[in-house]
């Protein structure tokens, strides 16, 4: 922790976690969807459902899903520029369990060239935020560093393929985490990057054999 | 002093070995941590600075929350102190220090932009104290930046040795946090020692031991709006003992690490979930029924 996180941020109050934390969910879940979205189911889980209006964690969200940052003065009518803009949005509640963290939120969002995804992310205080599920795939991703979230088959070798593609284009990796289904089923990588990972190696990523999917997922503030 | 536990009283030692002014030698290692000039972060404290005034001028217009709990407190004292006659019991410091903590408390319930120093839910306490002073020692924000310096370390020193949130350390982390940080600005920009610093830091924390984070329906209203004008006081007691040479028994990152000590045996229900203290009161909970219910 730094002078600057103690002394600040600018944000809009009322809360950290339920105001600048859910703005920050909301540009994380537009960055992992990769354009603007254009409609957007928003679910929220225990105190977030709870003390959202009190909060303002509505408004917050659709500023983040707006590109706003958790300073911007226009946070308390975000709904007003959001209808402006086109953005269909719907609020509901959601139990997502006991052991879900209260702060949590689940985003269904559609883009504007039609691309969807479904993003679940917990505020967790102090502004940050954790990104655990994208697509019913485990994650864990903070949006401080750019991402690769990397849908694969569970095999021996692939993990070292991409990693070798990663150090051909220059690209370390600051942190990595592996989830799958069952062995030999379907795993997920999420792989946190001190760089942007330039298009090329998305591509030669893509061509590695027994890997599905690849998402680039840059980082948010 | 980048890495693992920071402490208040090295720096002490540190300002007082080099003769130099405690902020002086913060700076620097904030500088060398960072890995940027000190006038980058002298510049980033005057942004600070400007939005702190911001919030406190909004705040003062009578502001009321998005839930309808509070709000106005800060212009009706303010109005009420202006009266012809009126005889307050503050001295013009806590008066002022008083009613910006609460306005700036009330900007933030209200959605308003503030600084979280250290956090949205203790924003009022460094602007009171700061501005107050700005007013009355015929301060520039030139000056407050030396506070609001010595103000982050000491902040950066209690997470390092604990936690500056409510969710983790009741209140006594975060308004507790604010006031020692409150506290220590004010005694360096009067002229305190470092030693003095120490002192007052200790003394706030001293007094807002236990201090349970327990805020009605979950929101950050009631009690923190008021909470963040005591924090205030706090912090001009705690100067004001300190730069009469009045010593706290017990150093201050001993006394953060005794807040440690309370906050990690604090019930689950006393640290922001809403589920003890006042927040489970008949008059809290029949609100938030009301509340939840629309």
């Amino acid at each position: 922790m730094n002078l600057l996180d103690v002394i600040g941020p600018v944000m809009i109050g009322p809360s950290s976690s339920h105001t600048a934390g859910a703005v920050r969910l909301g540009l994380l879940a537009v960055s992992i969807l990769g354009e603007s979205p254009i409609k957007a189911d928003i679910a929220l889980h225990g105190s977030f459902a709870q003390t959202y209006r009190g909060h303002g964690t509505d408004m917050a969200l659709l500023a983040g899903l707006m590109g706003w940052m958790p300073d911007d003065a226009r946070i308390p009518e975000a709904d007003i520029y959001a209808e402006q803009k086109g953005l269909q949005y719907k609020f509901s509640t959601i139990n997502l369990g006991e052991l879900t963290h209260p702060n949590t939120v689940r985003f269904h969002l559609e883009g504007v060239t039609g691309k969807t995804c479904v993003v679940t992310g917990s505020s967790i205080g102090g502004g940050q935020v954790c990104v655990t599920e994208i697509d019913d795939f485990p994650v864990e991703l903070n949006g401080n560093l750019p991402g690769v979230l990397i849908v694969h088959q569970d095999r021996p070798g692939v993990i070292a393929l991409v990693s070798g593609k990663l150090s051909e284009y220059k690209v370390n990796i600051a942190g990595m985490r592996v989830f799958r289904t069952n062995k030999g089923g379907t795993a997920t990588m999420i792989i946190e990057c001190d760089q942007m990972v330039p298009e090329e190696a998305l591509k030669a990523i893509r061509e590695i054999k027994n890997v599905e999917s690849v998402r680039f997922i840059n980082k948010v503030l | 002093m980048a890495n693992n536990k920071l402490s208040l009283e090295k720096y002490i030692e540190w300002a007082e070995k080099e003769h130099r002014a405690l902020y002086e030698v913060m700076l620097e290692d904030n500088a060398k941590d960072m890995d940027t000039a000190p006038i980058a972060i002298e510049a980033k404290m005057q942004e600070m600075l400007q939005v702190m005034q911001e919030s406190i001028d909004f705040g003062l217009t009578g502001v009321r929350s998005r839930s309808g709990l509070t709000g106005g407190s800060a212009k009706t004292l303010a109005e009420t102190m202006a009266k012809p006659g009126y005889k307050s019991l503050l001295g013009p410091v806590a008066q002022d220090a008083l009613v910006y903590a609460l306005a700036v408390a009330e900007a933030n319930a209200a959605m308003g932009r503030i600084v979280a120093a250290p956090t949205a839910g203790a924003s009022g306490v460094l602007p009171g104290v700061l501005f107050s002073l700005k007013k009355h020692r015929n301060l520039s924000n030139i000056d407050l930046q030396k506070g609001l310096i010595v103000a982050g370390n000491i902040g950066m020193v209690i997470a390092s040795r604990f936690s500056l949130s409510g969710a983790m350390g009741g209140c006594q982390a975060e308004c507790g946090s604010a006031g020692a940080m409150a506290a220590g600005a004010a005694v360096s920009l009067l002229g305190g020692s470092a030693e003095q610093v120490g002192h007052a830091v200790a003394i706030v924390i001293k007094n807002m031991l236990g201090l349970v984070c327990d805020p009605v329906a979950g929101l950050v209203e009631v009690p923190c709006i008021k909470r963040n004008g005591g924090s205030a006081m706090q912090a001009l007691l705690a100067a004001e003992m300190s730069l009469a040479g009045i010593k706290s028994f017990i150093p201050a990152d001993e006394a953060i690490d005794a807040m440690k000590e309370v906050g990690e045996k604090m019930p689950c229900a006393f640290r922001e979930t809403a589920e003890g203290g006042l927040a489970n009161t008949p008059t809290a909970l029949a609100w938030a029924k009301k509340y939840f219910s629309k």
